[in-house]
């Protein structure tokens, strides 16, 4: 845990509400309107954080500790991620497999929060992430598991390191761009934007994330927003480290570099997001299958290299 | 150069899993017809040492023909007939997808029982010429329209355009030739069968076609039913 990866995670922890603003924003101009603030979701969380919440009596300590949860498990996670070619500030063999099940932890407290308010829509929302995330876990191991395969090695820190640069320029390109789409495809879904789910819908019966917290208010819901943004935060650095495997020299450079990529990440989700409308049920479930396939073809053509 | 052709290969395969798993008719015609397009693009970078015009006519009828006129008829089939809207397949198109996924594993651990005598431009191309093969063969096994069956049956002729690639040199371009004059009659011959079929039957469904049934909507005896008309001659009774 060096000093430079601890800059890094605490600019991390302060940046990751912008990254919301950016995709707002761009959602905004395709749409031809002018839109938020960049800093809206900052001043969503200080308005949601001097509020009193609220607990319906059928809850129990269950759904107190769901948010809270939540964003441990988020900020942990995000330790694990490599940033800007620095190390991890927590790194050892195989730390893969912790930051898929801290993920799980985070999803897991977030649904039995939700079952726990004993409400038809909150349980429906539950059902429908269980079964997304149930088919967008093994797109996430497929996928980076190729990754690990061509990189030769299963830690996040060196995996996503140099020596994926040889990757990219070698013989088992085509699998990790391959890679590269699947993570993407489980980008979406994991964090609920649109072809999976809408963040900004109104209407409970198509909502899959946004019908799990409706109950939270005060300061419970800014700890939803910000373990979400944080959460946006980490899987898009997973994929600029993999697209982006380059050192420029110095470590300045290497920052902005990084920062740069993450705004392009945000700005194409916002152009995804603009472009397209939510799938239905049924073609969720089959775009994430289809992104586990990609994984499958992924870890195929990068075996093949051996 | 290489990386190209391996993900030219990777994109044909990618097509073929997009044609097995795609829900609508119009999405599998296109990525069967662009698969084919791939490979023409293929043929030439397989043969980009000895280019020449015989080469790219060849190259560019392959083009024309797997991209442009097999969907055209296809296409134009299918605004023709009538019915063949809303027939379930046998088997959903995400069950299709991850089988065509195993049949993908499948034909990477085949291919690496089975080395090819010359080298080939890369190491792909046999996985792919099987995986490509057998997502043709699946989706003409899944689906009960004729249009969809005929697609499988394209896809298994571009499985077997690819694998004749990676015997570039030792595979004549008459042959080439040949297998895409095959592929076009076929087509056509089977486009206007499915008109034929739907403008007697009013339906494509391959399924309902599997008894005989005579022009008064009978079945002749003995093949039919216990409960016939009794036979011209007798009396009832």
């Amino acid at each position: 845990m060096s000093v430079e990866s601890i800059i890094l995670q605490m600019g991390a922890f302060v940046l990751a509400p912008f990254l919301l603003g950016i995709i707002n924003r761009t959602k905004a101009i395709v749409g031809g309107r002018t839109g938020q603030p960049f800093l809206q979701a900052y001043f969503d969380l200080w308005k949601l954080l001097q509020k009193g919440a609220v607990y319906s009596v059928t809850t129990t300590w269950i759904f107190r500790a769901g948010p809270i949860v939540g964003l441990a498990a988020a900020a942990a996670a995000l330790l694990l991620v490599p940033m800007a070619h620095a190390n991890a500030a927590i790194s050892f063999g195989a730390d893969l497999v912790l930051l898929a099940g801290i993920l799980g932890l985070m999803r897991f407290f977030t649904m039995i929060a939700a079952l726990d308010t004993g409400s038809a829509f909150e349980g429906m929302g539950a059902s429908r992430e269980a079964i997304l995330a149930s088919m967008a876990e093994p797109a996430f191991f497929l996928a980076l598991a190729a990754i690990a395969l061509v990189s030769g090695s299963f830690s996040l820190t060196t995996m996503l390191g140099g020596l994926l640069a040889e990757g990219w320029t070698g013989a088992a390109a085509p699998a990790l761009v391959l890679a590269v789409a699947a993570i993407f495809l489980v980008m979406l879904a994991e964090n609920a934007r649109i072809p999976i789910d809408d963040p900004n819908t109104h209407l409970e019966l198509t909502m899959i994330h946004e019908v799990m917290v409706l109950d939270h208010s005060g300061p419970d819901l800014a700890y939803i927003l910000y373990g979400s943004a944080i959460k946006l935060w980490l899987f898009a650095a997973l994929l600029v480290a993999v697209v982006i495997p380059f050192h420029t020299g110095s470590t300045l450079a290497d920052v902005g570099v990084f920062l740069g990529g993450m705004a392009v990440v945000a700005v194409v989700i916002g152009l995804v997001e603009s472009s397209m409308a939510r799938l239905r049920m049924f073609q969720t479930s089959h775009l994430l299958i289809s992104a586990s396939v990609l994984g499958a073809l992924a870890v195929a053509l990068a075996l093949g290299v051996e | 150069m290489d990386r190209l052709v391996d993900f030219l290969l990777m994109l044909v395969v990618l097509l073929g899993l997009g044609a097995l798993g795609s829900t609508r008719v119009a999405d599998r015609i296109r990525m069967a017809a662009a698969q084919g397009a791939v490979l023409g693009v293929l043929l030439l970078l397989v043969h980009r040492d000895d280019i020449s015009v015989h080469l790219v006519v060849l190259a560019a009828l392959s083009i024309g023909i797997k991209g442009l006129g097999i969907p055209w008829l296809l296409f134009r089939g299918r605004e023709a007939i009538k019915g063949g809207g809303t027939v379930k397949p046998y088997m959903g198109s995400t069950l299709a997808l991850v089988l065509g996924a195993v049949a993908l594993g499948v034909a990477f651990a085949l291919a690496s029982l089975l080395p090819l005598p010359i080298p080939s431009l890369s190491r792909l191309i046999v996985p792919v010429s099987l995986s490509t093969v057998f997502s043709g063969m699946l989706l003409l096994v899944i689906r009960r329209t004729a249009i969809s069956q005929v697609l499988g049956y394209v896809l298994l002729e571009n499985g077997i355009f690819t694998f004749s690639l990676a015997l570039a040199g030792a595979v004549p371009t008459l042959v080439e030739m040949g297998i895409l004059l095959d592929l076009f009659a076929a087509v056509f011959v089977m486009g206007i069968t499915i008109y034929q079929i739907d403008r007697e039957f009013d339906h494509i469904d391959a399924s309902r076609l599997r008894e005989l049934h005579d022009i008064n909507g009978h079945t002749p005896w003995p093949l039919g039913s216990r409960e016939r008309h009794a036979a011209p001659g007798r009396r009832p009774g």
